[in-house]
């Protein structure tokens, strides 16, 4: 038995780390963490590497079972996590130990929750990435999303685990996802193609996401673009966050599992650092898109990376101060519990 | 081809650098052009490129290098694009057999153009293909230049599952099938050349600004290469002329 036994996958959970980069110019598409922010901050928890492979899960959690101690940090859309039962929380790195059993229930907010484990996925990586490209059945496990009774093992299992549980992300670094949201977007890179009253109607009309909507792209609902003359162009590159119009004139955004080339209009392309927002986004969700300068989006950029800084400099100095705590090992209907308790004064 | 090169806006991390709104060989090698010197040149700050017919979109950090900066350096690289002399495409030599069960649609082909079946092998294996780009799936190449005289309309319905290897063409284009997968392509042949192996070292042989040749081979040459290529001992011939 290895470290990590998946009992149920959930909807859709697949392997995936930073994605497959190096190789667009050979057709191969990137894939990768659809929510850069959240598969970050798991990995900064459990004191990873901030791009190392974790599960990242899809509107419904797994159930997992553990046969060795482990800390593990969950973070993205709200699965109410449980241990043997009982909630825990998000967030935060923790301990659980061998025997344990992780489980989840449907996402109250978001879409796609992460799970990071201190020491890694014991995954080979194919083609530099151990991400998931299930269409192309490679990367991750066995190419293909997690079945039940799939088990993985930890890379590095001699961890200092105490020292890892524990660590918090300050609560003010933690997204509160909305029903909808406001996208910002650089105009281009044919946005020429577009009559006036289209971009008009792009930038102030609200779209909905479809049920059309996976980890290759989201197509919208709303007001029909019209092009100038004709939605085909001869065929160009494709960027994370590109929004193509095809000749029905809904906007589609491309994600983690895009193609890298095609043949459509794109009107705009979606900033990086508002990528994780669209990542947990569901069909129903609305959005408006806010125009956005290069310059500008550059200085958000910047604070963004600034900021998952500042968190991972906070969460490597700062340790919950678990000194004054009591901690208790509770017997109940068989099944053996760590609980710690700090007195309120 | 435009006179000065556009550069439009792909998000905050790219750039596409526009040569031109056709498909043709200029273009194209200009394209090849700027991908091979902004390679050459080490620019800090850029960690991806993907050519295609056209442009070339330019992957980059903009935390390491400021968008004019990068704008003006690439520029200076366009400008001079003209007088380097540009290293000559690779030739990427593709056994291929011909007809029978591994080119089921050759008959049609040759019916559909009036043509025999070994007339249509014979003027499709007599051109080199430039690989405009890669795209739509690992592996897959755009190529250009097949002659109209065995050009075919596609399959009225799509195969569900075509075997990886397969060479067929659509219309006037003509192509190889990096993997299995289905599609309405008239299948003519097929290479024992695996272009897409994600275990290799090199898990896709062919790259844009390249040209394949098509060398016609019988079964046990055939044969004989897929088995070399099943144990990772098949060299692909690369010339450069």
């Amino acid at each position: 038995m290895k470290d990590i036994v998946i009992i149920n996958p959930g909807l859709y959970t697949t392997v995936q780390d930073r994605g497959r980069w190096g190789y667009q110019e050979y057709g191969m598409p990137v894939t990768g963490a659809m929510d850069d922010y959240s598969l970050r901050l798991a990995n900064i928890l459990v004191g990873n590497d901030e791009y190392d492979a974790v599960l990242e899960t899809t509107l419904n959690g797994p159930e997992i079972s553990f046969n060795t101690d482990v800390v593990a940090a969950i973070t993205g859309a709200n699965m109410v996590p449980r241990v043997n039962g009982y909630t825990v929380p998000m967030w935060r790195s923790l301990k659980l130990s061998k025997g344990d059993v992780l489980s989840f229930e449907m996402a109250r907010e978001g879409t796609r929750g992460y799970i990071a484990f201190a020491g890694g996925l014991d995954i080979p990586p194919v083609m530099g990435s151990r991400s998931t490209y299930v269409r192309g059945a490679i990367g991750g496990y066995e190419g293909r999303k997690l079945k039940s009774n799939d088990e993985i093992d930890l890379r590095d299992k001699n961890l200092p685990i105490e020292q890892l549980a524990d660590r918090i992300i300050p609560p003010q670094y933690i997204p509160q996802y909305e029903d909808s949201c406001i996208i910002r977007v650089i105009p281009g890179p044919q946005d020429d193609y577009f009559t006036e009253e289209s971009i008009e109607k792009f930038f102030n009309s609200e779209y909905e996401i479809t049920k059309e909507a996976d980890r290759m792209g989201y197509r919208l609902s709303g007001p029909q673009l019209i092009h100038k003359a004709g939605a085909d162009i001869i065929s160009d590159g494709i960027n994370l966050g590109s929004v193509q119009v095809p000749g029905h004139g809904m906007p589609i955004i491309m994600m983690s599992d895009r193609q890298t080339t095609g043949g459509y209009t794109k009107i705009a392309t979606v900033i990086s650092s508002d990528i994780p927002v669209m990542a947990q986004l569901k069909p129903g969700n609305k959005v408006r898109f806010e125009k956005i300068d290069i310059r500008e989006a550059h200085k958000v950029l910047k604070e963004y990376e600034n900021k998952i800084k500042e968190i991972k400099d906070y969460v490597n100095s700062y340790q919950l101060n678990t000194a004054g705590m009591k901690r208790y090992n509770l017997k109940i209907e068989g099944v053996s519990y760590e609980v710690m308790v700090e007195e309120i004064v | 081809m435009y006179d000065e090169a556009r550069y439009l806006m792909s998000g905050d991390k790219g750039l596409v650098v526009e040569f031109g709104n056709e498909i043709s060989e200029p273009v194209n090698e200009k394209v090849r052009g700027m991908y091979l010197a902004i390679q050459k040149s080490q620019m800090p700050g850029i960690y991806e490129l993907i050519p295609t017919y056209r442009s070339l979109l330019i992957q980059y950090n903009p935390l390491e290098i400021e968008i004019d900066s990068l704008i003006e350096k690439l520029s200076e690289i366009e400008k001079d694009l003209g007088a380097i002399d540009l290293p000559k495409p690779r030739i990427v030599e593709i056994p291929t057999i011909y007809g029978g069960e591994f080119g089921e649609d050759l008959g049609f082909v040759a019916e559909h153009n009036g043509l025999s079946e070994d007339e249509v092998i014979k003027i499709h294996s007599s051109i080199d293909y430039r690989i405009y780009m890669l795209g739509f799936t690992p592996g897959f190449s755009y190529l250009g230049g097949m002659s109209e005289k065995i050009a075919t309309p596609r399959l009225k319905t799509p195969r569900t599952k075509i075997p990886g290897g397969s060479v067929g063409i659509a219309g006037k284009q003509t192509g190889i099938y990096p993997m299995e997968s289905p599609g309405g392509w008239q299948l003519i042949g097929r290479t024992p050349v695996k272009l897409y192996d994600p275990a290799s070292e090199t898990p896709i042989i062919l790259r844009a600004g390249d040209y394949i040749r098509f060398i016609p081979i019988d079964k046990d040459e055939y044969d004989y290469i897929h088995d070399l290529a099943g144990k990772k001992q098949y060299k692909i011939k690369i010339v450069t002329e």
